[in-house]
């Protein structure tokens, strides 16, 4: 039975929902609850060697809460690190400050702040053991040396390195030196731990072991976690919360759902995951008797059919970026079809099968076909048709230039 | 690691005719035959070993009547006088001034080294934390002592404190008077602290450049304050060099010859003058032979010492710049 299929050509409108946008936590100072960390007005600026002023940490305001695994994500460079070491109290901020519950911490020296840092290099102590390595924190503070031990046996248990522990760091491997970077970090019970790339130097199957790891460390000690990260697939599977960096201050903050789903303009959407950008016009159209700065858009896709946008999002000089996600494109017919092409690429990752499809007007779009696989239906140069629900299709705001 | 790591990989390799491929003795790149390096050893053996076993056999033989030189004669008369004396009558008595020389001159080698490790760490660990460039330019202006003699530089020590020299000129100007420098045992010892100077710093700024100062940070952000950073994290990662920087300094300082002549002005035997001596005026060759085989066996002693502790603490102590 031959249905009733849309033609290519033909208008068919879709109405994309509007989603929130979730922009900064902007912070009410005074409904901050017990021990969450706030930074407020965060500066911190970079002289180059060519003399340039550059904003590393550029206002940065938002809060971590109390107990919560947070993800700063973002390229090198982005500043995650500059405010990961300015809560450890390793960088000092030009301006703005930094609370830790109702306490100011921004000025405080590094041993005074109840914060411990795992750092990218690990930084163990080449001349000490991997027991004196987890004392060192606890013999600092001036602990009596029987609760120093016993503290380090039950660190050393913790992270599983109970017969390393008169191991020199170097006799470790990556994996075990992490696991011990962990426990002198965790030793002395911080209310915050930083970790700044812990997981960048191991290989990918240690990575995983190790991601898991830490989510249970966090779950089991309910410490506030802050974990500094440019692997988005790390930030996504790990984060309660992420904040998606970029030039020097957070673009998203959000879950990772709402990172991903929701992605706020094209760095995140393009940052996070692998995503489509479709650039069409935006025509608006005059309703009635309202202005027709009001009106909400119409937009054309690739494949001729057109959307109305709400009229709440801005777009600059007439046109819109869309982003649609791989898999949230189906092949096949559908009610809101909205473009055919020619798959001019495939790959087979076993899983799915990775298409790009080449549209008529010259877009290229990456598709994931999930199995069973119809060979005949898809293979290079066959045409398909495509489709997306339109709660898939997101127009992105446009990035504020700063 | 990784030189075993290339032996196992070398082990894999299946080898079709092992006796062939060692006749024709493949080379790795960069590799030299053991020809190459025949000069360098002749020259090894005739200018360090040959002067020492001539030293060793020269302590046990005789001195001639007159004159200096010595004859085929074997004796232990060299090494039985360091410690005893012999009068007319055939009596042996204990004899402690040669002792005394050795003493003198440890303790002023061991002030030498003392003073310079003191001065050179903190000078090498901000030496350390320069930038680069900076670096370069700091260790060339530790080496630039090198570039001119010795004997040069101990003469401008004397013309800087003898009567008129800069201190008492500005000393006199001041209204204190003269003081007198010159040939005491304090500018004795100042020109040794002055000439092994860079020896310690050296050393210690090498164990000490390739320091990963965010051990220093990892130290402060697990509440180190300051001085226990560097008690507890600089000084025993810079251990290696300041042992290696000691024994640069004493050994050389211990037998020092120029300084105590023409600093301290020779009013202090030091054993580097009494084996000078013998050598010269007093024509005892065999008598400074076996001085000079006391001091490489204690000194061999000091190293083997040294050698022991690197082993048990598993520490690498280079004694190279």
């Amino acid at each position: 039975m031959a249905r009733v299929v849309p033609q290519s050509g033909g208008v068919h409108v879709l109405t994309i929902p509007v989603t929130t946008i979730s922009g900064y936590d902007r912070i009410d100072p005074s409904s901050s609850p017990s021990r969450e960390i706030v930074i407020e007005g965060a500066r911190k600026t970079y002289i180059t060697p060519e003399k340039v002023a550059i904003n590393a940490i550029d206002d940065v305001s938002f809060s971590i809460k109390q107990g919560e695994f947070f993800v700063m994500l973002g390229p090198s460079g982005c500043g995650k690190t500059t405010l990961l070491r300015s809560i450890a109290g390793l960088e000092t901020l030009d301006a703005g400050e930094i609370r830790l519950g109702s306490r100011r911490i921004d000025q405080l020296p590094p041993h005074e702040r109840p914060v411990n840092t795992v750092f990218q290099s690990y930084a163990l102590f080449p001349h000490l053991t991997v027991a004196q390595n987890i004392a060192f924190g606890l013999e600092m503070e001036g602990r009596p040396r029987p609760e120093v031990q016993a503290r380090v046996t039950e660190m050393l248990e913790l992270v599983q390195m109970q017969e390393m522990a008169s191991r020199k760091p170097e006799q470790l491997s990556g994996g075990q030196q992490q696991r011990v970077a962990l426990a002198r970090a965790l030793a002395k019970q911080p209310e915050v731990l930083l970790l700044d790339e812990p997981l960048a130097a191991l290989d990918l199957k240690l990575r995983r072991g190790m991601q898991a790891e830490l989510k249970r460390l966090q779950r089991t000690t309910g410490i506030t976690f802050v974990f500094v990260t440019h692997d988005q697939e790390e930030a996504l599977s790990m984060g309660d919360r992420i904040a998606v960096f970029d030039k020097g201050r957070p673009v998203q903050i959000g879950t990772p759902e709402e990172i991903y789903e929701k992605p706020v303009n094209r760095f995140v959407a393009d940052f996070i995951g692998e995503t489509n950008f479709i650039n069409t016009d935006a025509v608006r159209a005059p309703d009635g008797a309202a202005a027709v700065a009001d009106s909400p858009l119409i937009i054309t896709l690739p494949g001729g059919q057109s959307v109305t946008l709400p009229k709440t999002v801005p777009t600059p000089d007439g046109t819109v970026t869309l982003a649609i996600r791989p898999e949230r494109i189906t092949v096949g017919d559908g009610a809101h079809h909205f473009a055919t092409g020619t798959i001019s690429g495939l790959v087979y990752m076993g899983t799915d099968l990775r298409c790009t499809v080449l549209l008529d007007d010259g877009t290229e779009l990456g598709v994931r076909i999930p199995p069973p696989f119809d060979d005949k239906a898809t293979k290079v140069g066959s045409v398909i048709k495509l489709y997306a629900e339109p709660a898939n299709i997101r127009p992105l705001m446009p990035e504020t230039a700063r | 690691m990784t030189r075993t790591g290339t032996v196992e990989a070398e082990k894999r390799i299946p080898d079709p005719s092992p006796a062939r491929i060692k006749r024709r003795n493949p080379k790795r790149p960069g590799q030299i035959g053991w020809l190459g390096s025949v000069p360098a050893l002749i020259i090894g053996l005739l200018f360090t070993v040959g002067p020492l076993i001539i030293i060793v056999i020269f302590s046990f033989l005789s001195r001639p009547k007159t004159g200096g030189g010595v004859i085929y004669d074997f004796s232990l008369e060299a090494y039985r006088s360091f410690l005893v004396q012999v009068d007319f009558l055939g009596n042996t008595t204990f004899d402690p001034r040669y002792l005394a020389v050795f003493g003198d001159s440890l303790v002023q080698a061991s002030v030498t080294s003392v003073v310079c490790l003191v001065l050179a760490f903190p000078l090498a660990l901000w030496m350390a934390t320069r930038k680069p460039r900076m670096q370069n330019v700091l260790v060339l202006l530790v080496t630039i002592p090198f570039w001119t003699n010795l004997l040069v530089r101990t003469y401008a020590w004397m013309l800087i404190l003898n009567e008129n020299g800069i201190v008492n000129t500005f000393t006199k100007a001041v209204g204190i008077g003269s003081v007198d420098l010159l040939y005491t045992p304090f500018a004795s010892q100042l020109g040794l602290i002055y000439t092994f100077l860079p020896f310690m710093v050296l050393p210690i700024y090498s164990s000490l450049a390739g320091f990963d100062f965010r051990l220093a940070e990892a130290a402060y952000d697990l509440g180190a304050k300051k001085m226990a950073v560097v008690r507890r994290i600089i000084l025993p990662i810079a251990t290696p060099g300041i042992v290696s920087g000691l024994l640069l300094v004493f050994m050389p300082a211990f037998g020092s010859y120029v300084q105590p002549v023409l600093l301290g002005g020779g009013k202090l035997l030091l054993i580097g003058n009494l084996i000078a001596a013998q050598f010269g005026a007093s024509r005892n060759w065999p008598f400074g032979a076996a001085l000079s085989v006391i001091v490489l066996v204690m000194l061999m002693l000091t190293l083997m010492l040294i050698a022991f502790y690197s082993r048990r603490s598993g520490r690498k102590v280079e004694i190279s710049l």
